[in-house]
């Protein structure tokens, strides 16, 4: 009798002691502003995160092992972010995603690759999901750093591409916000219009005060002023939308290039003003196919409010690739993850998607497209949605890398 | 060249005039009270996002008038179960009382409206070209805005200059203990002055929100640069912050404008400078660029050179 239970509790503990690592989870940190001026991009990735993680984990996560979110705020600071990225690795997370702002991505690029030097056997990546100065992935490139968004140059690519096809625009206007990233889209701007279209004359180029201005009226008469037909600009949140607007108040009739202004809430700003005349690039709308995408109309399903837009189609991409890479590995270890990241090629709903080996960049279709009113999939309930202009294709968008890239070991 | 300075220029009166609806409030409530309030642009806030709900139901006149009120309310109710509470324990009490309340009102507008810009368009009654200039029509609404603040000026220049009720709170800044030795209810008026310094900022408001963004930030942008305005145009002083908003939107425009940087400037004179030398980044930064900070280096410089403002009676 009393043999039988010592070994009843013998199997149970076996049984415990075999079932730990079963249920081991692969933890995720996701570090972006929750709370302050930029806090709405940073909630409604964390939605996509959530879903996304979700999603993984119903279809039995990877190699059997469950996904689990954590969620830090870096209120957009650097600073911010290293302290909340400490807190992350010691609660075991083994994977960062972060995007919004390329400064931050910079800071934690630069202290994963210096944990990872110091700690082998605990190595983390970092997936960027937006922070796209060409730089990431260029001088500052790492293997610890994964970038699942186009870069400046890249969509600065296929936006000129459009501009070069148009023969009724001749003059262009840039204004950009003073800070990293806008001089990273003026730059571009010059160098690829001065290649693709020598005879359109650059009329202006403008840094502005980095969401500071309260009124754009004054730069949209100096626009004016400069007779330009066309404007490019990097700008998002605020800085987008009161331009848009005052462009609006003063009649300025121009066609924007623009990078952000599919962004969630820049639409429903807009409104009907950017019909036809606003022009976006992006991996992914609403009406890149007939119907709209599955898991687009599940995470609608999910989170039906109109500021919880689907917006982060890169995301699932992220996530897919991910999921390809352990699968590929066997493993969830990071740095066997990485190495199966390379070079990795999956199929996504919108064509074919590569990690590019060299540099650790995404190669993925990117859309131009315009604001439209006739069209079957609005944003942010507006009646208002983005209609293709011209699709770019993954590896055509490549573009040559300054990386060297340093393996382990 | 004379389409940008006549298009700088009406841009430059249109946001000065707005920016003077937005502080005429503060400079009230600062120089009657003595404080501080950090929730004024709260209030200004708050006028934009009730005046939108109301537009909807009621239409945008109606919303004009009842928008202002609701807040002027909101604002009573602070001085009267609030602020008087905490007048008590001095200044650095109430100005940590307005602090915060800036912070709750953000965190309840947050919970009401969302944290994305709500889709406030200037309301069709409005929404109609007032006169075209060099072929650009121009929006009646910067010219209703414009009217407004001008009323607004002359509302409160009468009301100080030539009513019961001015004199009485012009005493009571100097003379508390007298005016309500003589029969004067102080808290009382105390409570007007709070309630009609936040109607002001929310009428500022209502046409603010949609001129510039509804947003649950959008408090925390204008805060500082209201601050700006009343000092620089002199605490109690109404003609002092016309004069410092219009100073201060005129300037911001015409910055905006100069693509000239310091270089330039030194450049007929013999010295120019190399691209590697630690000073060429300071000087080469073109005077459209610090355009937005100018307002700021007026403070500092106003309140070195001269602390009681343009036209203020006493140091701040």
């Amino acid at each position: 009798m009393k043999g039988r239970t010592l070994h009843l509790i013998c199997l149970a503990a076996a049984a415990i002691a075999f079932a730990a690592p079963a249920s081991a989870v692969v933890k995720i940190a996701y570090i972006d502003p929750l709370s302050g001026g930029a806090a709405s991009a940073g909630i409604n990735a964390q939605k996509h995160m959530a879903f996304l993680v979700d999603r993984v984990n119903a279809a039995g996560g990877l190699n059997g092992e469950k996904l689990e979110l954590l969620s830090f705020d870096n209120k957009v600071s650097p600073q911010e972010s290293l302290i909340v990225l400490k807190k992350a690795l010691d609660e075991g997370a083994r994977y960062v995603f972060q995007g919004n702002g390329s400064a931050v991505a910079h800071a934690i690029t630069e202290a994963v690759l210096k944990h990872n030097e110091r700690n082998p056997g605990k190595e983390v990546l970092f997936f960027n999901y937006a922070a796209i100065d060409p730089a990431l992935t260029n001088e500052k490139c790492n293997f610890w750093h994964f970038r699942f968004d186009s870069d400046v140059d890249m969509k600065m690519q296929a936006l000129t591409n459009v501009i070069a096809k148009d023969p009724k625009i001749k003059r262009v206007y840039l204004i950009n916000q003073d800070y990293s990233f806008g001089k990273a889209v003026a730059a571009a701007a010059q160098k690829m219009l001065a290649e693709k279209r020598p005879d359109i004359t650059i009329v202006g180029d403008e840094l502005h005060p980095l969401q500071k201005v309260q009124d754009f009226s004054p730069y949209v008469a100096k626009i004016k002023a400069a007779g330009a037909d066309t404007v490019i600009t990097g700008n998002w949140s605020n800085d987008m939308l009161l331009l848009i607007k005052a462009a609006k108040d003063a009649g300025l009739k121009v066609s924007w290039y623009t990078y952000y202004a599919g962004a969630l809430g820049t639409p429903s700003a807009i409104g009907k003003d950017g019909v036809g005349s606003v022009i976006q690039v992006s991996e992914w709308h609403n009406n890149v196919s007939p119907e709209l995408d599955p898991v687009a109309a599940a995470f609608r399903k999910r989170y039906p409010d109109k500021d919880d837009e689907f917006s982060y189609y890169r995301l699932m991409t992220a996530f897919d690739l991910f999921a390809a890479a352990a699968a590929k590995a066997k493993s969830n270890d990071p740095v066997k993850v990485a190495r199966a990241l390379e070079g990795l090629k999956i199929a996504t709903t919108v064509g074919e998607v590569e990690m590019r080996a060299d540099n650790h960049q995404v190669l993925q279709p990117m859309f131009v497209s315009v604001m439209a009113d006739n069209v079957k999939y609005d944003v942010e309930k507006t009646g208002f949605g983005f209609r293709t202009l011209a699709k770019i294709e993954g590896r055509d968008a490549a573009l040559p890398t300054t990386c060297k890239m340093q393996r382990p070991g | 060249m004379l389409e940008l300075v006549t298009f700088s220029l009406l841009n430059g009166v249109v946001y000065g005039l707005l920016l003077f609806m937005l502080s005429s409030g503060l400079t009230l409530i600062w120089s009657m009270m003595g404080v501080l309030n950090f929730a004024h642009a709260s209030m200004f806030m708050l006028g934009a996002y009730f005046s939108y709900q109301l537009g909807l139901a009621i239409g945008f006149w109606p919303a004009l008038v009842i928008a202002p009120l609701l807040v002027g309310a909101v604002g009573a109710a602070v001085e009267r179960f609030g602020l008087r509470h905490v007048h008590r324990q001095g200044h650095v009490g109430e100005i940590l009382f307005t602090f915060g309340l800036a912070y709750l009102i953000a965190e309840v507008v947050i919970m009401v409206w969302g944290r994305n810009p709500i889709e406030n368009r200037v309301p069709a009654a409005i929404d109609f070209p007032a006169f075209a200039l060099f072929g650009t029509s121009y929006p009646f609404y910067k010219v209703l805005m414009m009217a407004i603040s001008v009323g607004m000026f002359v509302f409160l220049w009468l009301a100080f200059k030539r009513t019961r009720i001015g004199l009485v709170i012009q005493a009571e800044l100097t003379h508390p203990q007298m005016v309500s030795a003589l029969g004067h209810d102080v808290p009382r008026v105390f409570v007007l002055v709070f309630a009609v310094g936040s109607a002001l900022a929310a009428m500022a408001g209502v046409i603010g929100g949609f001129a510039l963004l509804t947003e649950p930030n959008m408090a925390a942008a204008l805060g500082p640069i209201v601050f700006v305005v009343v000092v620089v145009g002199g605490l109690g002083s109404i003609p002092g912050a016309l004069v410092a908003s219009m100073l201060i939107g005129i300037v911001q425009t015409f910055a905006v404008a100069l693509d000239y940087s310091l270089l330039d400037l030194l450049r007929p004179l013999g010295v120019s400078m190399a691209r590697s030398s630690p000073l060429y980044e300071l000087c080469s930064i073109k005077v459209a660029q610090a355009a937005p900070i100018l307002p700021y280096l007026l403070l500092v410089l106003m309140l070195i050179l001269r602390p009681k403002g343009l036209m203020g009676t006493r140091e701040t």
